[in-house]
Formats: structure tokens, sequence, C-alpha cells
């Protein structure tokens, strides 16, 4: 066993156990910092496939921005004084079915994952040392208009999200 | 044995479909948002695995790039709303909110 895959084997372990605790945990603020050693471990894994600068962003607008997002919906919309600040149960039933029709997906995309013959394509644009320079070429050149209504949608979204918010509208 | 395309593949695999558990099952709004956190990851680790093994394919990186912004608009209108929905009913359980104008 060589180093590459104990780190993946690490990394894996980390994401798919911190992501069952999101989603079976039953306290918010369980799952909140849950999620946060899930975006961790997933930035782990966009390193291992050589995606360092997406590593890199995904630290700092997962857990940087959409974490703090989400713990602050976590404290402004419970009683902080009840500390329970648990998820609702739900019926049995929907627990079944949920479980049935998550497992039969999971099952039909491992099935998929290993059947299919994918028919990769050769190198297009190879890089050594980072992807940083590749990824900026292609950002400013090929991909300019949809980087630039990237950052107007951006905008819009802050502005709406900072109207809807305000109190007493 | 050898860390491929599948592997990563089954680890984005196992992400979907616990995120999918969460969005049926719980009721709680932020749970329901965390949830389709963990879904956007996995397309994401999809959309890296394949820039990776396809032959170091930056379009795979760009796409992955372009999900983290929109996931980044997504959780902040999101939240907006949810925060509005807390000032007029005081509970977050999406299945009982049934009331547009509240």
């Amino acid at each position: 066993m060589n180093t590459f895959q104990i780190v993946f084997y690490l990394f894996a372990l980390i994401v798919i156990i911190s992501a069952m605790g999101v989603v079976f945990s039953r306290k918010l603020m369980y799952s909140a910092f849950s999620l946060l050693f899930t975006f961790f471990g997933v930035a782990g894994i966009y390193a291992l496939l050589n995606a360092d600068f997406l590593a890199v962003v995904q630290i700092m607008i997962y857990v940087g921005g959409i974490l703090v997002l989400i713990i602050f919906g976590v404290m402004l919309t419970t009683k902080i004084t009840d500390l329970d600040m648990i998820s609702g149960k739900t019926g049995k039933w929907i627990y079944l079915g949920a479980s049935i029709v998550s497992i039969s997906v999971l099952t039909l995309l491992v099935y998929m994952f290993n059947t299919v013959n994918w028919n990769l394509p050769g190198a297009t644009a190879v890089y050594h040392d980072s992807s940083l320079d590749v990824l900026g070429t292609v950002l400013l050149t090929k991909y300019v208009l949809t980087f630039l209504v990237a950052a107007i949608l951006l905008l819009i979204a802050f502005i709406g999200a900072a109207l809807i918010a305000r109190k007493g509208n | 044995m050898e860390i491929g395309l599948t592997h990563f593949l089954i680890i984005s695999g196992i992400l979907f479909s616990l995120g999918l558990f969460g969005i049926a099952t719980r009721k709680n709004a932020i749970m329901v948002l965390m949830s389709m956190e963990l879904i956007l990851n996995s397309a994401n680790i999809n959309f890296i695995a394949f820039s990776r093994f396809g032959g170091f394919n930056m379009e795979g990186q760009i796409a992955a790039l372009f999900v983290i912004i929109l996931a980044a608009a997504e959780v902040a209108v999101a939240l907006a709303i949810v925060l509005n929905i807390y000032q007029n009913y005081h509970h977050v359980n999406v299945d009982e909110i049934n009331k547009l104008k509240g």
C-alpha cells in the first residue's frame, strides 16, 4: 500500500463518516460541525485529484462562507434558550421509503460506475506544478462570458438576499 | 489495488445517496439545505475526477468552480428566505409551511 492509497482511504473515511454524521445526527449544531469535516475531506480529495486551486477555493468558500452562513441560520432560527435544537421527527414510513430509494440509487450508481466504459480522451492541457496558470488562462479566454455572468449573478443574489432578509419589509 | 476513477466516483455516489436520504427525511429547512450541500459536493467530486482522469482536462474544474459559485448564491438566498419564514411562523419545519402569504 503506497502513500497515495493511504491518504485516499483516510480522506474517503473522513468524508463518508462525517457525511453520515450530518445526515443521521438529531442535533442541528452537531450536523453543522460534521459538515465542516465533510468539506475539509472533500477539499483533500480535490487535492488528491491535482485540483489544488479548487481545494483552496473549497476551504475558503465552503468552510469560510457557506458553513458560517448555515451556522448563523441555525442560531437565528432556533430559540437559543432551549438547548435541544433538534430536527423534528418524521414518520417511520418516510424513513423506510427514503432508505429504500437512497440505497437503490446508490446500488444503481455503483453498478453504473463499475460497468460503463467511459472512453476517456487523451491529455489536452498538461500542467505540472499547479493548475492555477492553466485555469486562469482558460477562465479569461474561453469562458470569459460565463465568468462575467457568474459575477453579476453573485452580485444580484447577495443584493436580493440582503433585501429579503431585512426586517419589516 | 490502484486508485482509479471508479474509487472517486463511488465516494461521490455515497455522498449523493446520503444527501438524498437527508433531504427526504429531515423536517428542518436548514438540515435540508445541509443535505443539498452534500449533493452539490458529490457532483463537484464527479466533475473534478473526470477532469483528472480525462487527460487533465480543464473543463471539469471550470464547471466545478461555477458549481461552487452557484452554491454560495443559493445558500445566501435560501437562508434569507428561511429567516423570513421564521419571522412569520416561528419554526422552520418544511412540511408545515403551506401558505405563500404568511
